[in-house]
């Protein structure tokens, strides 16, 4: 789960990390009020999920008045298809340095990654490809914890002055804090900035969170910028189903996550464009597979709806049933092809055919099914 | 042979009294496994289909002299379940349960480190030797005993290029779901090693999917260590970046994990990709007969 750089902000404040003072606005003279209140000159800055908001034109600097008044058109645009609703006023401060500083979980090493970069306001990844000794990475063993040496040495990579060094290990511990208390998957600083009055501050915020750890961190999932997120993906959750929305025309529903991507692959594989992302799980229930209909038929560009259930140890006639069960309440008029392996497979064919459904064996013979009935129509 | 469980798997089944749980040592027990206990804290002395349960792991290997466990609790307590038989010093465990916060798991591979205890999961649909032993949840019937090791992050996918390849004559040494998650006890290259040592597996099957650089260090290291013929599916060519695909571990993030990525290092390392689950087996089919 993402969270905006405001919030992320908060979160920092909170463990003593120094951040710029700053405000949140939703409309014009909301800016226009927390510009006076800071003082002038400020800087606005979008708050949206995407990477690039700077280049974007969704971070402006305002000196003077009709410069904020310009600013305050970062409300309202779009960046990558985002409209922007919410923008941070913050100081604008004289920076004399700039560097990055982050933590994240790390599938190789199964650890926690530390990296501290000389080269702060570039994307990491980009640094690492480009210049990698302008990073030093370090990797933290999670049962142990954070290191004071590791510390020093992240702080003394990035600063020689005595003051700065103790400031950035501070700014470090707390962050890792942050890191393991809070269940976060990623957290940087990027840039921390030196100021010209020796101090340091963190001018940005990004934390990612783990999925798994929210559960117990219902603080965190209070954050969580509803408006922001796909609708229908919010639901499908809820409903304990998975969900992504794709731009073609054949409505996927399966069960197990590697299955679906792999019909998804077979739909595009034979020529056309899978119109989603979507797993229903182990027990498909006649409940779930209702479910996961309601949400898939909001999609317009649906026009031929494709099952590929590996039955496994589910019983393909229970499978069935939810099947027709789900299209007559919910009056679903689309060609339905359905492909179920498993026990009691011969049971559900009969079930179906009787209904007029189509029922393919094999998952390549129920995708080219689905492909002949999408361009019949 | 076959590798990880066979005939002399004893398994104890953690979380036996809960509706997947009871169900599933059920279908274990079944399919022929030598199911010797289960484990509920505070429900020791009951029985699930006559298989006794006993309040501990510790309490149940002293008794039942069992070797494996598989877990079946929900995975707020699935962590707890894993320390316990990790001191319990059993061969082998296999996490079935799904939704185990990352961090929690990075704790217990540093503490696994060293250990003589072997971790399959979490978020795993187990793994199977046909004929001998299944631990999990996989389908038995789709299995039949034969040579080709088979290694995948999915569980229905995986069921889907083991019914081609057991419907197109052959059948498989074990099986092995390593789960879906970032960070799992189990590796593909873990897996290899022990295939590697197998006489009676020929051939392996890697069934990968977007998410992370496991199929791209495997495949590296396949190169240089395995000699054996493998051959590989990644599933996800059509996944968008940026998005979790419903298993926790297969998101293509800063631009790295993508499936392209995956079927290049697989080729360049002399696997043979499918290009459908079907072809796999197909594939396998050419090559072997």
């Amino acid at each position: 789960m993402k969270i905006h750089e405001y919030q992320a902000k908060e979160i920092f404040a909170s463990y003593g990390i120094p951040t710029p003072k700053e405000k949140l606005a939703t409309t014009p003279d909301e800016i226009k009020t927390h510009a006076k209140e800071i003082g002038l000159p400020v800087v606005v800055k979008a708050q949206v999920h995407v990477g690039g908001r700077g280049k974007a034109g969704g971070i402006k600097l305002a000196t003077d008045e009709s410069e904020l008044e310009k600013a305050t058109q970062i409300l309202g645009m779009r960046i990558k298809g985002i409209e922007v609703k919410k923008v941070l006023v913050a100081e604008a401060i004289s920076i004399k340095g700039e560097s990055y500083l982050g933590f994240i979980v790390d599938r190789s090493s199964q650890k926690i990654v530390a990296m501290a970069s000389s080269e702060g306001g570039v994307e990491i990844e980009e640094v690492a490809r480009r210049n990698p000794k302008a990073i030093q990475k370090l990797y933290i063993d999670p049962l142990l914890g954070i290191q004071p040496y590791q510390m020093r040495t992240l702080a003394t990579f990035l600063y020689g002055d005595k003051g700065l060094i103790k400031s950035a290990i501070k700014i470090t511990q707390a962050l890792y804090q942050i890191m393991v208390e809070k269940d976060c998957s990623l957290i940087e600083i990027n840039p921390l900035v030196r100021t010209e009055d020796g101090r340091l501050i963190a001018l940005d915020a990004k934390i990612n969170f783990d999925d798994n750890g929210l559960y117990r961190h219902p603080e965190i999932e209070s954050l969580r910028d509803l408006e922001a997120e796909d609708r229908n993906e919010i639901d499908a959750r809820e409903y304990g189903l998975s969900y992504v929305r794709l731009d073609g025309k054949i409505g996927c529903v399966v069960n197990g996550a590697g299955l679906a991507m792999a019909t998804m692959d077979l739909v595009k594989h034979f020529g056309e464009e899978p119109a989603n992302f979507l797993d229903i799980g182990g027990s498909s229930s006649p409940e779930k597979v209702k479910n996961a209909l309601s949400i898939l038929l909001r999609d317009e560009n649906v026009k031929v709806i494709l099952f590929n259930i590996f039955g496994g140890i589910t019983r393909c006639d229970d499978v069935a049933q939810g099947i027709l069960q789900a299209r007559d309440e919910l009056k679903i008029a689309h060609p339905i092809v359905v492909r179920l392996t498993g026990t009691n497979e011969a049971q559900a064919r009969e079930l179906l055919k009787e209904s007029g459904l189509l029922f393919a064996t094999g998952m390549e013979e129920a995708a080219r099914l689905a492909i002949e009935k999408l361009r019949g129509v | 042979m076959s590798i990880l469980v066979g005939k002399e798997t004893k398994l104890l089944v953690q979380g036996i009294t809960g509706r997947d749980g009871s169900f599933h040592a059920r279908m274990m027990k079944e399919y022929g496994t030598n199911v010797v206990a289960g484990v509920t804290p505070g429900k020791g002395g009951s029985s699930v289909d006559g298989i006794p349960v006993f309040n501990s792991v510790h309490e149940a290997k002293e008794k039942t002299g069992a070797n494996t466990s598989v877990i079946f609790v929900p995975a707020r307590f699935a962590v707890d379940a894993i320390y316990e038989a990790i001191d319990a010093e059993l061969d082998l465990i296999v996490c079935i349960s799904e939704g185990i916060p990352t961090l929690e798991m990075a704790k217990v591979m540093s503490y696994l480190r060293g250990k003589k205890t072997r971790l399959i999961g979490p978020n795993s649909p187990g793994l199977i030797s046909p004929e001998e032993a299944k631990v999990g949840i996989l389908p038995g019937h789709i299995f039949k005993k034969g040579s080709i090791g088979v290694i995948s992050r999915s569980g229905t996918l995986t069921y889907e290029i083991v019914y081609h390849i057991t419907n197109s004559g052959f059948g498989e040494s074990t099986c092995i779901g390593i789960g879906g998650d970032q960070i799992i006890g189990t590796k593909f290259i873990d897996c290899l090693k022990l295939f590697r040592e197998d006489d009676e597996t020929e051939a392996v099957v890697l069934v990968g999917e977007i998410g992370g650089q496991d199929e791209e260090e495997t495949a590296a290291w396949i190169r240089e260590n395995f000699n054996k013929p493998v051959f590989g599916f990644i599933a996800g060519k059509t996944a968008p970046p940026e998005k979790r695909m419903g298993h926790a571990g297969a998101i293509i993030s800063g631009g790295s994990g993508t499936a392209p990525e995956k079927i290049k290092a697989f080729k360049e390392a002399g696997i043979i990709v499918g290009e459908t689950p079907k072809e796999v087996a197909e594939r396998v089919k050419e090559r072997l007969s």
